[in-house]
């Protein structure tokens, strides 16, 4: 294994961030120092002018194998993540058959534990995604799984959603929810309001979200299971959650960049790489969600990384798969919503919160995966983002390292990039592999 | 903002100035003599084609733009696709893209989903789009025909012109548009169009057939429909849209007549210079009782008249006249 001395980096420690050396050897920190003599051999990175923090953790990512593997597999989706600066990513299970047994999520593991990163796996809740029997959550579990959840849609039924709960409550895994009453938000296909009365298309209302929130809420304080919400995007969601946190509830939620960088208006086209669930929302929400990130009620910055094969982007809005690309450029809108000042926060709700909502903080042999959203102390598994704040690029959909091109982000400005991506004591940049 | 669709598209009658919408209007005048003569056909067009792309079912639009296209000497390519390509799972940019490979100048299209037509012009930018229909986004020449006609009308009322009158006769002109708003396409396009023309637009409907926004809208909800009826110097009535659903949105069709319909009764409280519109296909004894229907106040048959010359002034500025006014091909 190649050994690396990143020199001259911010470190982001759980407490401080202090300028420093950090040596690598055989896959884990070994001395973090001012300066470190480094034994011969050891490859140098100048990470001067970065940060050098916990690699990011996405829990949030659609990979589309087995299925649709002509949008992604699960090597190109990890690809895209390494260079994202993510070390760690978590396979959500809307995938064709839908992951709700163990044989299918032994066969995402396996191929997972090819890629440089760790990939995870979260299962259905319900066999099939239906929201009418319940997964093996059970067995799933004794494989590793800690996340469930059925996302893509939310299950649908209370009585269901109150007996999965109870179900996983003593498995100790969390049941992580995409709050939209389909009664209230089926056949829409972006925010109700203003926009979508003009344009004449259906809407998704934002109750549609709440309610489900608040059912959940309920849900949790009846059963005392814990809960993960998952992209939520309305103000009046964040006023609810925080409230219930503040109340003493185990819920987290995150929330997902095109929510806080995109409103409703961006539909206006009526281009489908708009199009997604739950839809963007209003300038007022954009705002809201922007100030929850600064104000740090958010644990989770999470991608939703979606990819769709560019025929059906084609098709009409309203016919069109709803969800667009996220984990290469989840970092720079994330940088630029925070705040350079706050890199502590950025590597909170990129790293550390996602590590700890999916239960990735420590590793795992039974899903061979490594230590993740750590604390950077000597002995800790080395999954390390070497991030740029200051580097500055433009959007080009056919420079992506995903098999899809489905960003809204093409042509945009951003800034903050991954320079070096450590996943597993590998270092990789844009070039490939640094040995 | 928009100010002329000559050498453009006509997708939308949003953001569509009000000098767009009268030279449409006025060349539209030129074309209702054509449509008087024995031969009725000038060779505007003669060489250009013309593609109909009808994705969802449509009699009269269809129809009236074909007879328009012909009129004005271009060639017409009718594709039947309503129920072809999409549900071999065609995606709408192969669609177009395999019609603009026959060579075309011009598409007029009509497609069930909001936004179709943009998108088409997006794929094609060479190509004029007329949009005849998108979900319960815009119909744009029947907010155009639907103006006309009622210019026409009380031009004659007057003993003017529709020409020599330009905008005038809209200047605070009540018009009030009834039944199922949020559903519909020509509510969209004919609200954008009196407004801009300078008309004062007010809805009535059962508050489940509202946009669920009206911001933005430059119009009023009334709240008493009798006295709407009354203030109105038109009158314009939807087709409640059976076909799309709009049945769960009030407890049944006769509690939509008691409360929206156009009934005899009701007629007797509109002013009687007041006008009647519908943009058809009419469900007699739902939205309009039929002797209204047939009523010398309804000017429904002149809308439909109307729509020919209207769409031959759409497809000829668009196809033929540039920015500049003058033909560059």
């Amino acid at each position: 294994m190649t050994n690396y001395v990143l020199r001259q980096g911010l470190v982001h420690s759980a407490s401080s961030q202090e300028i420093a050396d950090v040596l690598i050897v055989d896959g884990k920190i070994a001395q973090i120092a001012k300066k470190i003599d480094a034994p011969s051999g050891t490859v140098e990175i100048d990470t001067k002018d970065c940060w050098v923090g916990p690699g990011f953790v996405d829990i949030h990512t659609h990979l589309r194998e087995p299925g649709r593997e002509e949008a992604e597999t699960i090597e190109s989706g990890a690809l895209a993540a390494l260079m994202g600066g993510y070390t760690a990513i978590v396979a959500m299970p809307n995938t064709e058959p839908a992951l709700d047994n163990v044989a299918l999520v032994s066969y995402v593991l396996d191929k997972g534990a090819r890629t440089p990163i760790d990939v995870a796996v979260a299962g259905a809740i319900t066999q099939g995604r239906k929201g009418e029997l319940l997964a093996p959550m059970a067995e799933m579990a004794e494989l590793g799984v800690r996340l469930f959840t059925d996302d893509g849609t939310g299950v649908q039924s209370p009585s269901l959603m109150r007996r999965a709960l109870s179900y996983a409550k003593p498995l100790g895994v969390t049941l992580a929810q995409h709050c939209e009453d389909e009664d209230l938000a089926g056949g829409g296909s972006m925010n109700e309001g203003e926009y979508s009365a003009k344009l004449g298309l259906i809407g998704r209302p934002a109750l549609a979200e709440e309610l489900m929130l608040l059912r959940d809420l309920e849900l949790v304080k009846l059963t005392g299971a814990k809960m993960h919400f998952l992209h939520m995007s309305t103000q009046n969601s964040i006023a609810l959650i925080t409230a219930a946190k503040k109340a003493g509830l185990p819920v987290t939620f995150e929330i997902a960049p095109h929510h806080f960088t995109l409103d409703e208006s961006a539909c206006s086209d009526f281009d489908a790489l708009f199009k997604v669930h739950p839809p963007l929302r209003t300038k007022a929400d954009v705002a809201s969600l922007r100030d929850a990130l600064r104000d740090g009620l958010v644990d989770a910055v999470a991608t939703d990384h979606a990819p769709h094969a560019p025929e059906l982007k084609d098709l009409a809005f309203d016919e069109a798969p709803a969800g667009m690309l996220g984990l290469e450029h989840a970092a720079s809108l994330t940088v630029d919503a925070i705040g350079d000042a706050n890199s502590s926060r950025f590597f909170e709700v990129m790293s550390r919160g996602p590590a700890r909502i999916a239960q990735l903080r420590h590793s795992d042999v039974r899903i061979r995966h490594s230590a993740q959203g750590g604390d950077l102390v000597v002995g800790e598994d080395a999954n390390l983002v070497v991030f740029d704040p200051s580097a500055k690029y433009v959007v080009d959909r056919d420079q992506l390292h995903s098999r899809s091109t489905n960003t809204p982000y093409h042509g945009r400005e951003l800034r903050g990039k991954a320079r070096v991506t450590i996943a597993k004591g590998r270092a990789f940049n844009e070039q490939g592999e640094i040995a | 903002m928009i100010t002329s669709i000559r050498g453009g598209n006509l997708l939308s009658l949003n953001n569509v100035s009000k000098e767009a919408i009268l030279e449409v209007l006025d060349t539209a005048e030129s074309f209702v003599e054509v449509n008087k003569r024995t031969i009725k056909k000038v060779p505007a067009l003669k060489g250009r084609v013309v593609a109909s792309l009808f994705f969802e079912e449509s009699t009269r639009t269809r129809l009236s733009f074909e007879t328009a296209a012909k009129r004005l000497s271009a060639d017409v390519l009718s594709l039947a696709v309503a129920s072809s390509s999409v549900k071999k799972g065609e995606s709408l940019r192969d669609t177009i893209s395999t019609i603009d490979a026959l060579g075309i100048d011009a598409v007029v299209m009509r497609h069930q989903s909001s936004g179709a037509a943009l998108q088409v012009s997006r794929y094609v930018p060479h190509v004029h789009v007329l949009n005849a229909g998108d979900g319960q986004h815009q119909h744009p020449t029947q907010g155009l025909l639907d103006t006309f006609t009622v210019r026409q009308v009380l031009a004659e009322q007057r003993g003017t012109t529709g020409l020599e009158s330009g905008a005038e006769l809209f200047q605070g002109l009540r018009v009030l548009i009834v039944g199922d708003i949020r559903h519909s396409r020509v509510a969209r396009s004919d609200i954008a169009a009196y407004a801009a023309l300078g008309a004062e637009v007010r809805i009535a409907g059962p508050g489940t057939l509202l946009p669920s926004s009206l911001e933005g809208w430059p119009v009023t909800v009334v709240d008493d429909f009798d006295e709407a009826l009354a203030w109105a110097d038109v009158v314009g009535l939807l087709r409640l849209q059976k076909e799309r659903g709009t049945g769960s949105f009030v407890p049944g069709l006769g509690e939509f007549t008691q409360s929206f319909g156009l009934t005899l009764e009701r007629q007797k409280l509109l002013k009687p210079s007041a006008l009647i519109m519908h943009p058809g296909p009419m469900n007699r004894g739902v939205e309009i009782d039929s002797r209204v229907a047939d009523s010398s106040q309804a000017i429904i048959e002149r809308q439909v008249t109307n729509g020919v010359p209207v769409r031959m002034a759409a497809l000829y500025l668009t196809i033929a006249g540039t920015s500049e006014g003058s033909d560059n091909d």
